[in-house]
């Protein structure tokens, strides 16, 4: 096997990194450890010294080079990939986590919204109870042995339906002292209709709040604007500053997109920041290639240079600040998940999947719209069994580009809905997508080894 | 030792035997919505 598909390596924030692939150990090394790793799999540790004595002396270079050694005799360097080529997920079908369009509605008009301003393509609606608790039901039904289930409330604008939300949190409630399972209640808002009554009744009973908003007032009003075409931010950075003052420690994200108009988007974190938000994401834009906001190739390297540069921020603001987060820089080295969750991602079309207003199934909020991926429905279930398989098998070991990227066991496979967006093909990934999901991931490493260190 | 430190010297490989029990958080509705990263997702399973 050919050197560097076994291990990473990278110089970032004043660290040499090499990251072992397969067992996910992380290791800072000398100048000299980075420089034998070049050639240590492929030469003698005579044929290096040879190759390295003008730069080290040759004690040095037998000195580390013996560490290199130990360690992959540990089995954390140089390791090989576990034979789990064939995993088997989800055989018995098992769903856990439900995205519930409770309104196809939306009292914005965001420019690059996914859901073409909330209707998803199929007129404005809003979910019924009866669909509401069947689709509750649906996913208690379907949980087998699964005890946390997951429900999101999402549009469109689920606070355009509140009182929907209100009576399927307390029917599920009922449900889940009935049949001893647990719901996590979560929702994605945009927070205009946010008042005292909803703040605390979200804050009492979402384990997560996702709060929508891009960042500097300007970004914001480019493209998050209200049905009469002004901008949102003032109307909404006091209701979520208000919602976040109440919530205690209870999680929350503040959800910013970046497109092609704010490539400085670590500006907008910082402006979160600024503003008393600590736990932040800033996610790329997920569109057609065509339209001018889209990201694109050409982006790529301004994109890649801005995430270095909120790292070296990030760093100097956890350093005074351990609550501050970002998504994409978070990373647990010691109790992430396992790799048979790593291999398989997110689940979406398997055990997650989104249900709109009229309690179709499809495989994930993404794709909610498209006929194709229709996939069933909450009354008599999932119909198109082929479908749930292809999304089943899409993983690690099956996509042909994942299998020889060093971060496949953190990205696992990336967005469905990115690789079909963009190669009309859920294996295919989406390569900008790729590139910055590794820049992030160098990113997260590089901190953890600068706070650490 | 002198020339590396290791920050993680965990094994991605131990937690075959233990792991794959489906408990977590499914990726995409913890904040992303969107980009699918699951490195930064915690076990509900130690």
């Amino acid at each position: 096997m050919a050197i560097g598909e076994r291990i990473h390596k990278f110089i970032l924030n004043n660290k040499n990194i090499v990251l072992d692939i397969n067992s996910g150990a992380v290791h800072l090394v000398d100048d000299v450890v980075y420089h034998i790793l070049d050639y240590y799999e492929a030469k003698s540790v005579d044929e290096i010294i040879e190759l390295l004595k003008g730069k080290y002396d040759q004690k040095t270079i037998s000195e580390a080079y013996k560490e290199i050694k130990i360690l992959e005799k540990e089995g954390l360097l140089y390791s090989y990939e576990s034979n789990i080529k064939d995993i088997r997920y989800n055989e018995d079908n098992i769903i856990k986590a439900l995205c519930l369009h409770v309104a196809h509605d939306c009292n914005l008009r965001c420019k690059y919204c996914f859901a073409s301003q909330g209707d998803f393509k199929g007129g404005r609606s809003l979910m019924n109870l009866n669909v509401g608790k069947r689709a509750l039901e649906f996913l208690m039904e379907n949980s087998g042995n699964r005890k946390n289930l997951e429900v999101d409330f999402f549009g469109g604008e689920p606070l355009m339906n509140f009182d929907l939300v209100k009576e399927l949190v307390h029917y599920g409630r009922q449900l889940e002292e009935k049949n001893n399972k647990h719901f996590r209640f979560t929702i994605t808002t945009n927070g205009v209709l946010l008042d005292d009554d909803k703040i605390n009744f979200i804050n009492e009973h979402m384990d997560n709040v996702v709060l929508s908003l891009d960042g500097r007032r300007e970004i914001n009003d480019n493209m998050r604007k209200t049905v009469s075409g002004r901008g949102s931010y003032d109307i909404i950075l006091p209701k979520f500053k208000e919602l976040v003052n109440k919530r205690g420690d209870k999680d929350y994200y503040i959800r910013g997109t970046f497109t092609s108009f704010n490539l400085d988007f670590s500006e907008d974190a910082l402006d979160f920041y600024h503003n008393g938000f600590k736990k932040i994401s800033m996610e790329p834009v997920v569109t057609e290639p065509d339209m001018d906001y889209a990201l694109r190739e050409e982006h790529l390297e301004t994109i890649l240079e801005e995430y270095e540069k909120f790292s070296k921020d990030y760093i100097e603001i956890k350093r005074q600040d351990k609550d501050f987060l970002f998504f994409h820089f978070m990373i647990d080295l010691k109790q992430g998940p396992c790799l048979a969750k790593r291999a398989v991602g997110c689940g979406a079309g398997s055990e997650y999947m989104a249900v709109t207003p009229q309690g179709d199934l499809y495989p994930c909020h993404q794709f909610v719209g498209d006929e194709n991926f229709r996939i069933g429905d909450v009354f008599t279930g999932v119909k198109n069994g082929q479908l749930r398989q292809e999304f089943n098998k899409a993983n690690v070991f099956n996509k042909e580009e994942c299998r020889s990227c060093w971060a496949r066991f953190y990205c696992s496979g990336g967005c469905h809905a990115n690789a079909y967006n963009t190669n009309k093909d859920i294996m295919k990934p989406y390569k900008t997508g790729c590139e910055m999901e590794k820049k992030r991931i160098e990113c997260a490493i590089s901190i953890l080894a600068n706070l650490e260190d | 030792m002198k020339h590396i430190k290791t920050i993680s010297g965990s094994n991605l490989k131990d937690t075959l035997v233990k792991g794959g029990c489906g408990e977590c958080q499914t990726s995409c509705q913890s904040a992303c919505k969107t980009s699918c990263t699951v490195g930064n997702q915690k076990c509900e399973n130690r």
